[in-house]
């Protein structure tokens, strides 16, 4: 029986030891942080041209998470190669060979990996705030300000639970490229666009990254998004029950089919 | 020891292994043959648990791979000398793989220097060879030290140095107690690896023994006798006294007899108290390749073909008469051998030969000789009548 803590080292090994590991997470960090300053420059610069609406449920915190809409998209390629990989290699036989328990294998993975994207995630969510808030001058807030804090560590587990989402859906396709080429369009287009479409939205609004991202939001409804029926955490909670669905079906395939 | 108790996959309508049944035991290298397609390597894998079988079960020290204890310690696999993300380094896949079992880091590099990939351990996999992977490969499963090995086509892509190099390693492997379980398609690379065979067909167990109980299982061993040329009768004379004293006798394309069932040294005596002269007496010894196709015949999945080439194929080229150029090298080649073989055919009617090339060289022609032994090739004879249009 491998241990788990030594499939956990062993994972590491493997996480850290790929290039694909450092440029993903860092276009992450980097397309978050750059978009959301500039989003928050431009809005601080814009105010007066906001709708009376949108002036109204002004939320600085949100507004300094604009980035993420983009930056999401580098985690779901993360999660994607973490298990695609193995997969598009041919090292899954290598890997269930040494590890023939399913189950430790996969989790342990997904720990791993899941954990560095959750530092990373926190460590962009804290930096994209700060400067955000430095762009906003005037309008912007304090981390200590009700509710600032929780949104800010949302907006980093956000971003983590996005990527676990990714290699729960990688592990049930078993392929990088399926995968990015359902994931990448779901969550930039799909998602996006049927939010706003009336009608659709009563169902998109359950979609894991519309629920998800409800976290990110200190005043409700923030610049004029649609009431939810449900609360931040309701909505992070949405979002957790995807991918507990997501990696539970990965799993299942992984324990199910020939590798 | 590795055993399979009616072991069968079906993928669909499609039978992958067929009820095989089979042991490999330690302290030998037991090879495991099959035409492309034959199973081989899908057994392999459900040997390592990584595909469910349909029926059956295999077991590696009485365990199922499944659910056995610390499964790198005890079972190093080659499967697929590919099977590494590209952008690790060497040693970095290895060290990933001996983080798993507990093998500490100092074992890396050690098996990196055992295949000889020392001075590469720091490369990405990806500039790999398919010899650099298969080294790699082989690294990999003698990481844990274990006591049961399997490698599926090991010496793939492999340089003459690296393929001597594989099979010493394999047998020393062996030597010292280990299973050790080698698929290959490579009858003549078995030959010199293995212990024991056991080979598959269509994924049905077609032989399960020693390699020299397989040959002499599977050979047919012969003699072939050749008489001159210029004896038919001679040939006459000696087949059926040959087979008056009970060897089987089988006439070969280019002449020569095929005989078996009877020592060299009396097919000797035979032929010098029915007095025929020989020309040739030779023993003959099917190789495991032949003993191999032999037994694989009819159950290769996929057979080349001739390549026709039809649609590729351009009209012969014309000249100034519009006949097709060098149409005089259509002629036969048997007038070619006349004066070697002492007797001559008249040359077949075709085009005009041109000076210099075939007909005039033969001066035989006129011999009054020829006449006489002309009949003595039935063949020869036959295709000058097909040939002669008068």
């Amino acid at each position: 029986m491998a241990s788990v803590p030594a499939v956990l080292t062993s994972e590491w090994t493997k996480i850290r030891s790929v290039s694909s590991t450092t440029w993903t997470l860092f276009c992450a960090f980097a397309v978050t942080v750059v978009m959301g300053v500039a989003l928050s420059a431009l809005l601080n610069a814009t105010f007066d041209d906001l709708s009376e609406a949108e002036q109204a449920t002004f939320d600085p915190t949100f507004v300094s998470f604009s980035g993420t809409i983009l930056g999401q998209l580098a985690m779901v390629v993360f999660g994607v190669l973490v298990v695609g990989t193995e997969y598009s290699s041919g090292m899954i036989r290598t890997s269930l060979a040494a590890v023939p328990q399913r189950a430790t294998f996969l989790l342990s993975k997904i720990t791993v990996a899941g954990v560095l994207a959750l530092v990373v995630g926190l460590l962009t969510s804290f930096v994209s705030f700060f400067l955000g808030q430095a762009m906003l001058g005037d309008r912007g807030t304090d981390i200590g300000a009700e509710n600032v804090l929780r949104a800010v560590v949302g907006g980093g587990l956000y971003m983590g639970l996005i990527a676990i989402f990714s290699m729960g859906v990688a592990a049930m396709l078993r392929s990088s490229m399926l995968s990015l080429g359902i994931l990448m369009p779901f969550f930039f287009l799909v998602s996006q666009i049927l939010a706003a479409v009336p009608g659709a939205k009563t169902v998109a609004r359950y979609f894991p990254d519309q629920a998800g991202s409800k976290i990110m939001q200190v005043v409700p409804d923030a610049m004029n998004t649609d009431p939810a029926p449900y609360g931040p955490w309701g909505g992070l909670g949405i979002m957790v029950l995807w991918v507990l669905a997501a990696v539970l079906g990965g799993f299942l395939v992984l324990k199910g089919r020939d590798a | 020891m590795i055993e399979a108790v009616g072991l069968t996959k079906r993928y669909g309508a499609k039978t992958a292994v067929d009820d095989l049944s089979f042991q490999v035991r330690p302290g030998a290298v037991t090879g495991f043959l099959g035409p492309n397609g034959s199973g081989k390597s899908t057994t392999m894998r459900m040997v390592l648990g990584l595909d469910r079988p349909t029926a059956g079960h295999v077991t590696i020290g009485g365990h199922p791979y499944r659910s056995l204890p610390n499964a790198p310690r005890q079972v190093g696999a080659l499967l697929d000398a590919k099977g590494v993300h590209g952008g690790r380094t060497a040693r970095n896949h290895l060290l990933s793989l001996a983080q798993l079992a507990g093998i500490p880091a100092a074992r890396v590099d050690e098996v990196l220097g055992v295949v000889g990939l020392q001075d590469v351990a720091k490369r990405r996999t990806s500039g790999f060879s398919l010899g650099m992977g298969q080294r790699l490969g082989i690294a990999a499963a003698l990481l844990g030290d274990p006591q049961v090995l399997l490698f599926d086509e090991p010496v793939n892509g492999l340089d003459p140095e690296g393929i001597h190099w594989a099979r010493n390693l394999m047998k020393s492997l062996a030597a010292e107690g280990r299973t050790v379980f080698v698929s290959s398609h490579l009858m003549s690379e078995m030959a010199l690896t293995a212990d024991h065979l056991i080979v598959i067909g269509r994924g049905r167990l077609l032989s399960d023994m020693s390699v020299t109980d397989f040959i002499s299982a599977n050979s047919a061993d012969f003699a072939r006798v050749r008489v001159p040329d210029d004896g038919p009768e001679d040939r006459q004379k000696l087949t059926s006294t040959l087979i008056e004293a009970g060897g089987r006798v089988m006439s070969e394309p280019g002449g020569a007899l095929r005989v078996t069932g009877l020592p060299l040294p009396r097919i000797s005596e035979l032929a010098h108290k029915c007095d025929v002269r020989l020309w040739e007496l030779s023993p003959h010894q099917a190789s495991l390749e032949e003993a191999y196709m032999r037994l694989t015949q009819g159950l290769v999945d996929y057979r080349s073909t001739d390549d026709a080439k039809a649609g590729l194929a351009e009209p012969p080229p014309l000249d100034a008469y519009g006949h097709p150029v060098g149409g005089h090298a259509e002629l036969p080649a048997e007038p070619l051998e006349v004066p070697q073989e002492g007797w001559y055919a008249p040359p077949p009617p075709g085009p005009r030969p041109t000076p210099g090339s075939g007909a005039p060289a033969h001066p035989a022609a006129a011999e009054p000789s020829a006449a006489a032994v002309e009949p003595s090739s039935a063949a020869t004879a036959g295709e000058q009548t097909s040939k002669d249009p008068r």
